[in-house]
């Protein structure tokens, strides 16, 4: 199952100005469950899903009350400066909703 | 110990009008202090540096007279943090200068208010710095030296909890704070009524959004929060929104790094073992947070500085032909452009932002390109003479239209415009500034001044 049809919110925002951070939530525990025992998502894979180095992945965490698990991300470069393409962070949670929950 | 209720109206006023009938909904709970949060760093450096508000007046005054109003009518405090988006001076005397006008307009009795500013001068902090202070990166950049501060234009301490306390005890009825921790506004009457450090930033924490912590999503509708040493409570007053343990819980992890940790001067709220209880069909009880005191003050620092100057061109591609060899037309004007101007980088930057392929995420992109029916381009230049962005900016937009592809049918220009003008952008600026500086005490970065507005 694919993990947009798990998680009833898939977002992500800019967490300070260095930082993009990641919010998958599950309304349904099981569902919740399920994502967080899969190993389909961790550090290393969604270093791999964006492309970039593991150490740029900051923190990655299960967040029990909220059925959800967080990952943030350091930008390349401070938000808002030259050649930026999203200024909030809320545009790159999109690869996400493909990812496979065996 | 006393129960003290906050209603807050708002996650960031300014940006859109509050709601008004939960916020009349909340007023009509007996609350003891009105709350908002005016900033955000999510507008960019921009703000900040170029000293400018992001908000527009007009939603600006329909927030702060809505508040003002209800404050005065009921007789409690009114705390705005942050004011103006960055919490700059000129911040900090615009929303006074509104508050006057509002006063005048409905001939409200007299009352006294506080102004706090925070905004730094980039010598106080280059002093600081010489005389050994430490000024620590966060999260991972590098600590300030001299060269950081060489860039920076603007910089704003962020307040904690006590110069807003110390403003309520020395009777403010209106406190108009510069810029300010989200949740030390809401924290400083708590702890002024003898509630908890825990209880005071966590409640802080989970309202300073504002209905952003109920569910199902709105913005913009009251949430009210009441402390009375049992607990943090949270109600939504939108008949149709409710605080559930699911959307307070999820809202403490909102636009942070993590979910366990906040930090404000003088330690971190810890929220690593909250409880979230629904105890009615619109209201959600928290408790098991915890304060943990830090032996030193660290006060955060935001500064801005500016870059360059900016223009902007606007094309767009329909040939099928030209957008599946974009790469190499964009390799072409690039290449035009390091002849005409000079190596790209040097004194000048071009970026062009393809719409319709990867101008949201960029390298970040996962998923391989599929042929769009047309992309949109945004040629960005950027460099120190404003003149000359423009006149970059123009013939590398135009330069899209003459590509020399071997295949090229459409010979009498590969690219559309709907209008045949550089557009002149507000200049570029960086955070330069996000780092936190030691300091003795809380206060000492921060300015009050208090006045009698009258009508």
């Amino acid at each position: 199952m694919k993990l947009v049809e798990l998680a009833s919110t898939i977002r992500s925002k800019n967490a300070g100005v260095d930082h993009i951070t990641f919010d998958i939530i599950c309304r349904e525990r099981r569902n919740f469950e399920r994502v967080r025992d899969s190993g389909a998502l961790d550090r290393g894979a969604v270093a791999r899903l964006f492309g970039i180095d593991e150490s740029r992945v900051t923190d990655f965490v299960v967040f029990e009350p909220a059925n959800a698990i967080k990952f943030t991300i350091r930008r390349l470069r401070p938000s808002g400066g030259m050649g930026e393409s999203d200024l909030f962070g809320s545009q790159q949670y999109a690869p996400l909703f493909d990812v496979e929950i065996p | 110990m006393k129960s003290v209720r906050i209603v807050t109206p708002t996650g960031h006023l300014g940006t859109t009008p509050l709601e008004k009938a939960s916020f009349e909904r909340g007023c009509g709970m007996s609350p003891d202090v009105i709350v908002a949060d005016s900033g955000s760093a999510d507008i960019g450096p921009y703000p900040l540096g170029a000293d400018k508000a992001a908000s527009d007046e007009v939603w600006q005054r329909h927030d702060i007279e809505a508040m003002v109003l209800a404050a005065r009518r009921l007789g409690i405090p009114l705390i705005l943090g942050s004011a103006s988006d960055t919490g700059t001076d000129r911040g900090v005397d615009q929303y006074v200068r509104l508050i006057r006008e509002i006063t005048v307009q409905y001939r409200l009795e007299p009352f006294r208010l506080a102004a706090i500013y925070a905004e730094t001068p980039v010598d106080e902090i280059r002093r600081r710095l010489k005389d050994g202070a430490s000024i620590r990166g966060l999260n991972g950049r590098p600590d300030c030296d001299a060269a950081t501060l060489d860039r920076t234009d603007r910089i704003v301490a962020v307040m904690g909890a006590e110069p807003i306390r110390d403003a309520l005890d020395a009777g403010a009825e209106v406190v108009i704070a510069g810029r300010s921790s989200d949740c030390a506004i809401f924290a400083a009457p708590l702890l002024n009524a003898g509630h908890s450090w825990a209880d005071a930033f966590f409640c802080g924490k989970a309202m300073e959004c504002a209905s952003f912590c109920g569910e199902p999503f709105m913005g913009k509708e009251t949430i009210l929060g009441r402390v009375d040493g049992t607990g943090v409570y949270l109600t939504a007053m939108h008949p149709d929104q409710a605080c559930t343990p699911a959307s307070v819980a999820s809202h403490a992890m909102y636009e942070r790094l993590n979910p366990f940790r906040e930090y404000v001067p003088g330690g971190y709220l810890d929220m690593t073992n909250c409880r979230y209880e629904q105890v009615d069909g619109k209201t959600t009880r928290v408790t098991g947070q915890t304060f943990v005191p830090s032996p030193t003050t660290w006060i955060k620092l935001e500064g801005s500085g500016k870059v360059a100057e900016r223009a902007l061109f606007i094309v767009g591609i329909r040939d099928p032909y030209t957008i599946a060899n974009l790469d190499r037309v964009i390799g072409w004007a690039k290449g035009k452009l390091t002849e005409r101007c000079g190596p790209l980088g040097g004194t000048y930057n071009v970026y062009y932002h393809v719409y319709g392929r990867n101008a949201v995420m960029e390298a970040m992109e996962p998923t391989p390109a599929r042929a769009p029916l047309e992309v949109g381009i945004v040629v960005e230049v950027t460099c120190d003479d404003a003149a000359r962005a423009e006149t970059i900016a123009h013939i590398a937009g135009k330069n899209l239209f003459y590509a020399r592809l071997p295949d090229v049918k459409g010979t009498a220009g590969t690219a559309a415009i709907m209008s045949d003008e550089v557009l002149h952008a507000r200049p570029a600026y960086e955070w330069t500034l996000n780092h936190v500086v030691e300091v003795m005490n809380p206060r000492e970065l921060f300015r009050t001044r208090f006045e009698t507005v009258r009508a």
